[in-house]
């Protein structure tokens, strides 16, 4: 393989891989939290590009994204507190059926909203043909701000769990829900904030991809399990192993172009799901034994 | 609501129909005629199906604020099939069975179409396709019609277009729909007839957001002097943007599907210079004055775009035939449907939004090669293209 193939194939396998690992930390945040899947976490990436893309024509571009993951994060917060907070113990699969509950009604809301047109947001820097070139291979300087904005997500996300008072208290909650009540820290308090948090996150990345991707009301669904792949393939809970796992699954998506015909994309992720729920339930970099002690 | 609505009107007018024949019993009945319409309003083929649902409402509402057809009243039911095969499947039934409608216009995609041909073939009620691919009416089935250009033209369009520029060697990619694969299947079969190789040869999922790993495959062939891309789906615009941002500069063809401007929209500058064939609803106003489907388009578009406040598109017009030719033909031969059926087959020189029509027993679409003219985009709007006017073709040696 030509080595200008070779890293046009690597970019385009990276920038898909930190989408794939920014739907899967939102996944893994909740799961920390309260011990579920949040099926809804492909939406608020929809919500988030679409959102910039209405208030785009109002305010200039980034006043939009800064609104649009407001306003995201808000919406996160309201359905939080309106479908979740005052359930007393609810089971596991009770809350998951609520989250893809939730998934649909967001989904038909967005089509009545905006209709069932693709959107997209105009390109950061430059317009649909500016390329530049990395290592021989030509691409959109979106893909930077792509793999830049992710990046930099992952990173704040990071020390923001290990030196803010807060993410401790949250990372305390997910440890041990009983021992940080007796600590003093309000758990339903910090289910609201991980939902805040992952539709914050959801809609930055659903406005940095909007001018690649575009962005339409029924995005969301394909995301959510790339998303939820990437999530159990890294381990669930673990928010820098997928990372890893993302980064994995976009480059072997990207890669196998070269060898299968491009309609197998789609399959490979379902596939190594379906291996990885066979051989390794608690995923690659996850621990046996504390996977067992989970409840889900 | 819609149905709801409807179904009330209903009733009124079986109401009034009633009371007219108690008082007035010598005065001749009036039906109302159930049209049946099975679309994609939402869904990855929204762009066919919202503006074909739009355009059968439009005109459902001007014909019924002239008095009906000869005083029979249109009754539209409009099911939203989302382009799935499944849902048309159980709306065909459900519109024939329960509804007992007239005809039904849609769907709005060939694979639909193509499994519940046989459905209105049985039931023997007159469905009036606005999906493109041939095989829909190849082999003639009896009631099945179809309103837009067959995929055969387009093909044989683009490589007539392709030989005139002196390009042979092409890459042709198609998404994974009836329709893509059935375009598929017509440039393998047309290409050697025109001297053309097809090197290299893709398909990818109608979903696909993303086509920049495709590109870098494409683009390491270096042979390769054109590509032909067959979807219907939004990946048309995403397919010229990775293109160019890979600095790819061979031309881009497109299908018929690519009669949205919205599509060009969604791709910005990545969209300028594509070729496609298209009808001529998008270049109506550029059209000489002596085009005998001149004042039919205008009169189209502007109704359209006044109503609904945006840009008219190919397939809104392919929902615009369907129901004018079915309206016609009720007007000639009344409501029995084997006399409206026998009148649509001997239909001859309907002018259209897709051109001018002529049916006959062994062919249901009525269409021929020049109802396409081949278009390219110039500053976000379509202009006919033609070869000497786009300058040199450009070569790879």
């Amino acid at each position: 393989m030509a080595p200008e193939l070779f890293v046009q194939y690597l970019m385009a396998g990276v920038t898909y891989g930190f989408i794939y690992a920014i739907v899967a930390i939102g996944f893994n945040i909740i799961y920390n939290t309260t011990g579920i899947i949040n099926f809804a976490q492909g939406e608020f990436v929809m919500l988030g590009g679409m959102l910039a893309i209405s208030l785009n024509g109002l305010v200039p571009l980034p006043v939009a994204i800064a609104l649009a993951v407001a306003i995201t994060m808000l919406i996160g917060a309201l359905l939080e507190i309106t479908f979740i907070r005052w359930l007393d113990r609810p089971s596991v699969l009770r809350m998951i059926i609520i989250t893809i509950g939730l998934s649909i009604l967001i989904r038909e809301v967005a089509l009545h909203v905006w209709g069932e047109s693709v959107r997209a947001l105009p390109y950061f820097s430059g317009n649909e043909i500016t390329t530049i070139a990395v290592l021989g291979a030509r691409v959109s300087p979106q893909i930077l701000w792509v793999i830049g904005a992710c990046s930099l997500m992952v990173g704040t996300l990071s020390l923001f769990f290990r030196y803010t008072l807060l993410g401790q208290e949250m990372r305390a909650c997910a440890a041990n829900r009983m021992a940080a009540t007796l600590c003093g820290i309000n758990p339903r308090n910090m289910v609201t904030f991980s939902f805040m948090l992952s539709a914050g996150i959801g809609a930055l990345a659903g406005c940095v991809m909007s001018p690649i991707t575009s962005t339409e009301y029924s995005i969301g669904t394909g995301l959510a399990i790339k998303g939820f792949t990437v999530a159990i393939l890294g381990g669930l809970g673990n928010s820098m192993a997928a990372v890893a796992a993302g980064l994995l699954l976009g480059i072997i998506e990207a890669f196998s172009v070269s060898v299968l015909p491009l309609a197998f994309q789609d399959a490979i992720a379902i596939t190594i799901l379906l291996i990885i729920l066979f051989v390794r339930p608690h995923g690659l970099f996850g621990r046996k034994d504390a996977a067992g002690l989970k409840e889900f | 609501m819609k149905k709801l609505l409807g179904k009330g009107l209903w009733k009124i007018t079986a109401a009034a129909v009633c009371a007219a024949s108690l008082i007035a019993p010598a005065v001749s009945r009036a039906e109302t005629i159930k049209v049946g319409a099975i679309l994609a309003v939402t869904g990855p083929a929204a762009f066919l199906g919202g503006p074909e649902a739009r355009t059968l409402e439009m005109l459902t509402d001007e014909i019924n604020a002239k008095g009906g057809i000869k005083g029979n009243k249109i009754q539209l039911i409009v099911k939203d099939s989302g382009g799935s095969p499944e849902k048309a499947i159980s709306f065909a039934k459900q519109l024939i069975e329960e509804e007992k409608v007239f005809a039904i216009i849609g769907p709005s995609t060939s694979g639909e179409t193509m499994k519940i041909k046989n459905i209105a073939e049985e039931g023997k009620t007159i469905l009036l396709s606005c999906a493109a691919a041939e095989v829909i009416v190849n082999p003639v089935a009896k009631y099945v019609f179809k309103t837009p250009q067959k995929d055969d033209y387009a093909a044989q369009k683009i490589f007539e277009t392709m030989k005139a520029m002196g390009i042979s060697k092409i890459a042709a990619v198609s998404d994974n729909t009836g329709f893509g694969q059935a375009g598929k299947a017509q440039l393998a079969e047309a290409a050697p007839k025109f001297g053309i190789q097809i090197l290299e040869n893709e398909v990818y999922d109608s979903k696909a957001t993303d086509l920049s790993a495709l590109v870098a495959k494409l683009k390491a062939n270096p042979n390769v002097q054109a590509v032909v891309n067959w979807s219907i789906v939004p990946a048309q615009s995403i397919i010229a943007k990775n293109m160019r941002q890979a600095g790819w500069t061979v031309p881009l063809f497109q299908s018929h599907g690519f009669g949205n401007i919205k599509y060009v929209e969604a791709a910005g500058a990545a969209a300028e210079g594509i070729i496609f064939p298209a009808g001529r609803l998008l270049i109506a106003d550029q059209l000489p004055k002596n085009n005998p489907q001149k004042a039919v388009l205008l009169k189209y578009k502007k109704d359209y775009e006044g109503r609904f406040k945006e840009d008219v598109s190919t397939f809104g017009g392919h929902a615009y035939d369907a129901f004018e030719i079915l309206s016609r033909a009720i007007e000639q031969a009344g409501t029995d449907r084997e006399k409206v059926r026998t009148a649509i087959e001997n239909m001859k020189g309907f002018v259209g939004t897709g051109g001018v029509f002529n049916f006959s027993p062994q062919d249901h679409n009525g269409l021929n090669i020049d109802s396409f003219a081949m278009l390219t985009v110039k500053n976000g709007k379509f202009v006919p293209y033609t070869v000497a006017a786009a300058g040199q073709p450009k070569k790879k040696k």
